[in-house]
């Protein structure tokens, strides 16, 4: 177990390399990602940004495992990610990885804390601990409050909220935020970002995708994608001071 | 996952879609409910006749001229004259049969009856003075005839109920005179009614024998007869001594020969038994039938879900879940719904039947009661679970094929 911490250690969390994807359908042959590599390292909160159809949708669901790549390699934790079976990839997105979706994607007439202990269900948790741990992920976005509301009677900002705490309860070693403000107005998105990076600032490593350059500036590192290619990739200190004194 | 987080997914499932899940099930419910009906009223049909064949008493035997019919076409032979005032002679000697208590013999034969200006047709039926005894049925006016009537040939009869009603209305028919075959009878009794036996007396008048084959029927053959036996154990050996004794009587050395048949009170049950059982099969596989289709219903609204909820399944997927794990989901919230629509129609079945009795017990049968198979109720749920089972496993793997990146997709 230590060994492999260390083994861990020395290699990036995520790899991809000369990573393409093609979509067929019938004779149509539709190139989304045309060779893209990069490294993600632990503690890391990427902004991966781009317009609509430059393929960063497609990327978050590579490296997400909800979706398999055409070539190259993505090595997760340095494992190569073909390597997995079905079931190992389910226990890889219950364990591992923690998502935020733009659609909130709660279960109606199911209470918050049950939202949240959702991905538990799945997992080999014991059930004595469920309740704890779900209560302190609520704590943590700030809804103690609405533990026993249904999200038809929540804000959205509040439903990202608790969309966040499900996605922390596993204590997954990366978050992929799928446009999480992209359905919210200013205020809440300002809200939910700034949970976000608070997360990312406790050591969570944060994969953020986003079109809007406002909700990027929170991350720490902008990859730019267009036409399924990587166009820049900065890391940016000054923007993350600013956004530090704008929490302030 | 636990089996248990698998059945608490799949109900929570089905509540939040309250409506919908009762109306799926209406038709499971429709068909358990007819097959519980069918069930319970066959059963209390066969536990009517049942016992009414057995209160003719375990140790009555019939014995009827002819073979015992094989098929349509052997019936003719049950017509036959073989059974004569000898055989009564060779029976009653308690050297050719042990432990007989009384026999009588039967002539039977379909008369107008004539009364002042009164005619009515009923059967008039001629046997000794122990038919009382072997029947248990006595007259609650007047008196049976004795044997000293038998004897004479007295031209006395004894009515059934309805008989008397009709020819005589409320008045006493006990001494009067009637007419049967241009020969009069005096009534010297009135049987009780007795409507709701299988073997009622109510349209008949009971003559003896001896004066039935003198006046009425003019030959010299049985149409039947009728033997007590003295206690409910020895009754197959008399049933042997008897088949004996009338092959002797009869020179038959050949059993498959016998030119005459008997039975007893319990081969009547078993031919009623199989009679029940045929028609509730017959019934119950109607109601099978919508069973089917209900199976078929809970198929449609299932696939209809399983589309609705796409990105629940993708969510579920997403966070975790393996396609097994979404498999048993939809899978269980099939049998959840059939089996909870098996239990009502188990009860609306049962409520139902229950009615039926109470409503048949006042009408056709005094004596009808109900009864609730356990075991068709056992039947009832586990086929309605199996349905789930059946028409829920394609619905629930399209389900598990769903992609995780439709939770992706923005509303």
């Amino acid at each position: 177990m230590r060994k492999n911490k260390n083994t861990m250690a020395q290699m990036p969390l995520v790899k991809v390399n000369k990573l393409t994807k093609t979509y067929k359908d019938g004779d149509t042959v539709t190139p989304v990602l045309h060779g893209v590599s990069f490294e993600i390292e632990k503690g890391e909160f990427v902004a991966v940004m781009g317009p609509s159809g430059s393929g960063k949708s497609t990327l978050l669901q590579i490296l997400g495992f909800l979706d398999g790549y055409t070539d190259g390699e993505y090595f997760f934790e340095g494992k190569l990610a073909t390597s997995y079976n079905k079931d190992e990839v389910a226990e890889m997105r219950n364990k591992k990885l923690g998502f935020i979706f733009q659609a909130f994607n709660l279960l109606g007439k199911t209470t918050v804390l049950e939202n949240v202990k959702l991905p538990l269900l799945y997992s080999q948790v014991p059930e004595k601990e469920w309740d704890t741990r779900a209560t302190r992920a609520i704590a943590s976005v700030g809804l103690s409050h609405r533990i026993s509301h249904e999200p038809s009677q929540l804000s959205g900002g509040e439903k990202q909220r608790v969309a966040i705490a499900r996605a922390l309860i596993a204590e997954p070693s990366i978050i992929f935020a799928d446009e999480p403000t992209g359905n919210l107005d200013s205020k809440s998105g300002k809200i939910v970002m700034e949970i976000i990076q608070k997360l990312n600032d406790e050591g969570h490593t944060i994969v953020l995708i986003t079109h809007e350059t406002s909700t990027a500036e929170h991350a720490k590192r902008i990859i730019h994608i267009k036409d399924g290619n990587i166009e820049s990739d900065t890391r940016i200190h000054e923007q993350r001071k600013a956004s530090l004194n704008y929490i302030k | 996952m636990q089996l248990k987080y698998h059945v608490k997914t799949a109900y929570t499932g089905l509540r939040t879609n309250k409506s919908r899940s009762l109306l799926t099930i209406l038709g499971i419910v429709i068909g358990i409910t007819a097959i519980i009906i069918v069930m319970s009223v066959g059963e209390g049909a066969e536990n009517l006749i049942l016992g009414q064949i057995e209160g003719l008493g375990a140790t009555t035997i019939s014995i009827d001229p002819g073979k015992q019919p094989q098929g349509p076409s052997s019936y003719a032979e049950i017509y036959t004259d073989s059974l004569k005032e000898r055989d009564i002679r060779a029976l009653k000697n308690p050297s050719n049969v042990q432990g007989l208590r009384d026999l009588s013999p039967m002539v039977i034969q379909p008369v107008s009856m004539v009364y002042g200006d009164e005619t009515e047709r009923a059967s008039v039926v001629g046997t000794s003075e122990v038919f009382a005894d072997i029947t248990g049925t006595y007259p609650d006016l007047g008196e049976f005839f004795t044997e000293e009537d038998v004897r004479q040939k007295s031209r006395v009869a004894v009515l059934g109920f309805k008989i008397k009603e009709k020819l005589f209305g409320l008045s006493d028919a006990v001494g009067e005179t009637i007419r049967m075959k241009d020969q009069s009878f005096r009534i010297i009794g009135v049987f009780p009614s007795d409507s709701a036996s299988l073997f009622s007396m109510d349209d008949m008048a009971v003559i003896p024998y001896t004066t039935g084959q003198q006046y009425i029927t003019g030959t010299s053959h049985f149409n039947s007869m009728l033997a007590l036996a003295k206690t409910k154990e020895i009754v197959p050996r008399v049933v042997a001594d008897i088949e004996a004794t009338l092959r002797e009587s009869h020179d038959i050395t050949d059993p498959d020969n016998d030119d005459f048949n008997v039975s007893t009170p319990e081969d009547a049950a078993a031919i009623v038994g199989t009679i029940t059982t045929v028609l509730t099969a017959l019934l119950g596989s109607v109601a099978g039938i919508s069973l089917v289709v209900g199976g078929i219903g809970i198929m449609n609204i299932m696939l209809v879900s399983v589309t609705e909820r796409t990105r629940e399944i993708g969510l579920r997927k997403a966070l975790g879940a393996t396609e097994r794990d979404i498999l048993l989901q939809f899978l269980f919230e099939a049998v959840i719904l059939t089996a909870f629509g098996g239990i009502i129609g188990i009860i609306l079945g049962a409520l139902i039947s229950y009615a039926a009795a109470l409503v048949l017990s006042s009408t056709v049968a005094s004596d009808w009661a109900f009864s609730f198979p356990l075991w068709g109720a056992f039947l009832g749920f586990s086929v309605s679970a199996a349905i789930g089972l059946v028409f829920g496993i394609y619905p629930a793997r399209s389900a598990a094929k769903k992609s995780p990146m439709e939770a992706l997709r923005s509303e």
